[in-house]
């Protein structure tokens, strides 16, 4: 006698403890902290950050903890949880300029105002695996220098001065907010840039590659890379002015990008925009050579057909939380459409053998 | 999960969802855009539909959640749940107490009264998605009324394979005017969506929300010399003798054995009860 | 049901347990305009004259920052606009730019001032909020999506639904309110002709 299955609820109980017990792993080795995680994991935290569209460090190692290290779960359960946080106010526009720089870096001059800054970079390391960290390396020092002084000039600001770089409009109006309000498509840029800020960084990064691969090259430079704490200001109503709420890092990529003029324009450089959560300067450079592909129509271009020229391609599959959770529906149940596809397949083929004994086949099949 | 506002989301995000569903009673199957948010289970896997629940439930509620046509399906379970905890509300196997029903995949084998509300899971909103990817041409064929397309594939289905070969989701006309995806119902269903109860449909991830009020004209799209058929396995319950409800099939071994049960456990659950009183040998015997 | 029925006082007036009493109130709402011509009891709000406990439970159940509203005739009152800024925040906007507009027939007139949505967004409309002396289901026969044969309410004016009607599926959506009681003829709703029920 078939007994259908049943006990779905402690399926999942069960699941859940298990689950649990994994994520802790061997009892022997001691568990790790949020603050570990906040403090050595520092740039996972960051994507977190990052792609959850949620400043928080304590919150990101939270969630990295929880996931078990699994980076778009991590991001996932950052994203649950904004979405129940009440919106107290909009911050000023954040003022780059005034960044203090851990790292600053431009691939277009040689030497800038404000100077070029390493920071705490992997670039010149070699990898080689470090066995001195497997034996728990200790505390290592880095030489200190000045602090900056003042404001750090945007390197495109020089450009910019000599007319060499296209101007981008002020917009007066309060950008669209892409989680309060439905996509609309054709979007604006503020939007697309939005989207392409919490989007997922493999996804951008593979895009921006192709378009470097001749998928609608753009020739960009780096013009500037900066990364560094910037003030948040809230103008407050009854003050009547923005007060300073705190500091955050980001980093800032500004591409600069050759645009051949017309007849009625002189040639100008043109330029894409990457601005990101954290130190996460792979993803702010692929934003912004995405960014810049997505501008081929209103800098005159021809549409090449590449895939990082299409906005609704590129904003409709960024989001990895929306990606990752229609891929992994496919898991559940889907017995009764898939039963009725087993029914029509088996009628048609039926039909087929039935016309076949009968009469020819059918013209119209082909 | 007391910290949570009633039926989980704030009140700003409910009233949004509200005002997207009265824009889509009052435009039977246009799909109205909202703010879909970020829920606390993956996208794809109902947000859509559980957005729609948590907007539309009140406390005195009683809520079912099928999957497959099943109330003990994991991820039915785990919305019912979702539900307990973050509304409080009741909830119930039996079709006929409930008052919300959030479904995925199926329409109640028994007949909805006027004062219930069926809430459908929509994982693709788009009837004409797959036949064209972009959002800006399919807004814009839906705002010409331009349905070319779909009869043009649904010809080269009987062109190709002598019949219609679509067997689920099967586009529908909603009053004569918006071509609309029904959810990945099976077609068995399609003749049910014209009924006394209210239909809400939820799309989460693609931000849409779509709805028919009772008794709104739903037809499956056709030909003259193609009628839509609604179909199912042409045999009956194991376990309940239903010869009228839609089947899942079984693998009851490797021989190539297989039977058919109800997918609508609540009607095979009564209808078995039912029995226990009146029995009918038929079922009992058939069974392996 | 705690506050006095004549309490102007912006700040009283509004649902003791918002997200319990909202749900419940947008039951109401959402079954009047599922079911055109049904009339719905409301109650919870209690909103300055001459505003109805109805019109006023719908602007507390739907408005809010993100929706326009267009307070018509002598429901522009500066009692009016402080009780829907306090509950809502909801900006008071001119009847072009209204999500939800409010008053009484004739004030509301010309209806082609509101928004009928757009080809590509017909649900970028306003919706009418029609104060009425009373509701009945007596008068023009109705029917239509979620009307099972004819439903038949008490309406303003006949030819001005007839006409809203051609639109679709652009087009007003309505609401109408006396009292507690609300009553909807949405944009799909036929309206033939006045007579006895």
């Amino acid at each position: 006698m078939y007994v259908a299955v049943k006990g779905g609820e402690r399926a999942i109980d069960n699941a859940h403890a298990w689950l649990g017990e994994e994520r802790r792993g061997d009892h022997d080795v001691s568990e790790l902290s949020v603050a570990q995680i906040r403090e050595q994991l520092s740039l996972a935290v960051n994507r977190v950050m990052a792609e959850g569209s949620l400043y928080d460090p304590d919150l990101a190692a939270l969630a990295i903890k929880q996931a078990r290290g699994d980076m778009i779960e991590a991001i996932f359960l950052i994203r649950a949880y904004r979405t129940t946080l009440p919106r107290f106010a909009g911050s000023e526009p954040i003022a780059t300029e005034k960044m203090a720089c851990d790292r600053r870096i431009s691939a277009t001059f040689k030497d800038v105002p404000g100077g070029q800054i390493l920071g705490p970079t992997f670039d010149y390391t070699h990898r080689l695996l470090d066995f001195k960290l497997a034996a728990e390396g200790g505390l290592s020092d880095a030489p200190e220098g000045d602090a900056q002084q003042g404001d750090v000039p945007h390197v495109l600001s020089f450009l910019d001065g000599e007319g060499l770089i296209q101007q981008e409009k002020q917009g007066a109006n309060t950008p669209p907010d892409l989680t309060r309000e439905p996509m609309e498509l054709p979007a604006n840029r503020p939007l697309r840039l939005q989207s392409l800020a919490r989007g997922d960084e493999g996804f951008l990064l593979s895009l921006a590659y192709s378009t470097q691969r001749g998928y609608a090259r753009n020739h960009a430079f780096v013009g500037e890379l900066r990364i560094g704490d910037v003030p948040v200001e809230v103008e407050i109503p009854e003050l009547g002015f923005a007060i300073e709420i705190g500091d955050i890092t980001v980093t800032e990529c500004e591409t600069v990008n050759q645009f051949t003029g017309s007849k009625t324009e002189s040639a100008q450089f043109t330029r894409g925009y990457g601005l990101v959560f954290g130190m996460s300067e792979r993803k702010s450079i692929s934003m912004a050579l995405v960014d810049r592909a997505l501008r081929w129509e209103e800098l005159g271009e021809d549409n090449l057909g590449a895939a990082a020229q299409d906005e609704e391609f590129v904003l409709s599959h960024c989001d990895n939380i929306q990606a990752t959770g229609f891929l992994e529906h496919i898991k559940l149940p889907h017995y009764v459409d898939f039963q009725s596809e087993l029914e029509l397949v088996r009628k048609l083929r039926r039909d087929t053998m039935a016309g076949a004994d009968s009469t020819p086949a059918q013209e119209a099949a082909e | 999960m007391t910290d949570y506002n009633f039926a989980y989301l704030d009140e700003q995000t409910k009233r949004m969802i509200r005002r997207a569903i009265l824009k889509g009673l009052a435009i039977p199957g246009y799909q109205v855009p909202f703010a879909s948010r970020e829920m606390p289970m993956p996208y794809g896997w109902g947000t859509g539909g559980v957005q729609v629940s948590a907007a539309t439930l009140t406390p005195e509620d009683v809520f079912k959640v099928i999957d497959q046509g099943a109330d003990d399906t994991t991820n039915a379970v785990s919305i019912r749940k979702f539900f307990q905890a973050t509304a409080g509300v009741d909830t119930t196997e039996e079709t006929d107490k409930a008052t919300v029903i959030q479904t995925r995949h199926r329409i109640p084998e028994a007949a909805l009264n006027e004062d219930q509300i069926l809430v459908y899971q929509v994982p693709i909103p788009e009837p004409l998605r797959f036949l064209e990817p972009r959002e800006t041409e399919t807004r814009k064929m839906h705002s010409l009324e331009e349905y070319g397309l779909m009869h043009v594939k649904l010809y080269e289905d009987i062109a190709r394979h002598g019949a219609i070969a679509t067997a689920y989701a099967y586009p529908v006309k909603v009053e004569g005017r918006y071509v609309m995806d029904p959810s990945p119902i099976p077609k068995f269903d399609n003749p049910k969506m014209t009924m006394p109860a209210i239909q809400l449909f939820g799309a989460g991830r693609e931000q849409r929300i779509y709805a028919l009020p009772p008794y709104t004209e739903v037809v499956s799209l056709d030909f003259e010399d193609y009628p839509f058929e609604a179909s199912k396995a042409d045999h009956s319950c194991e376990l309940c003798g239903a010869d009228d409800s839609y089947l899942d099939e079984v693998i009851v071994d490797d021989q190539g054995g297989r039977i058919f049960v109800c997918s609508d456990t609540a009607y095979c659950t009564a209808r078995q009860a039912a029995q226990q009183d009146t029995p009918t040998p038929q079922a009992q015997e058939a069974a392996v | 049901m705690l506050a006095t029925a004549t309490s102007t006082s912006a700040m009283q007036g509004g649902f003791k347990d918002v997200p319990t009493e909202a749900a419940r109130q947008f039951r109401a709402i959402m079954n009047a305009i599922a079911r055109p011509g049904r009339i719905e009891a409301v109650d919870g709000a209690t909103p300055p004259a001459p505003m109805s406990v109805a019109a006023g439970v719908m602007v507390l159940t739907l408005c809010d920052p993100d929706t326009g509203l267009y307070l018509a005739g002598d429901h522009d009152t500066a009692d009016i606009r402080a009780w829907v800024q306090f509950h809502t925040g909801a900006p008071i906007v001119s009847a072009e730019k209204a999500d939800f507009a409010i008053g009484h027939w004739d004030a509301l007139a010309p209806l082609n001032a509101f928004s009928i949505g757009t080809p590509e967004y017909p649900d970028r409309s306003t919706t009418l909020i029609v104060e009425m002396d009373a509701l009945s289901t007596q008068g023009a026969a109705l029917t239509g999506p979620g009307i099972k044969d004819t439903a038949r309410l008490s309406l303003p004016d006949t030819e001005a639904f007839q006409r809203n009607a051609l639109l679709f599926p652009l087009g007003l959506d309505f609401f109408f309110c006396a009292g507690t009681r609300l009553a909807s003829l949405p944009r799909t709703t036929k309206v033939t002709e006045r007579g006895a029920s």
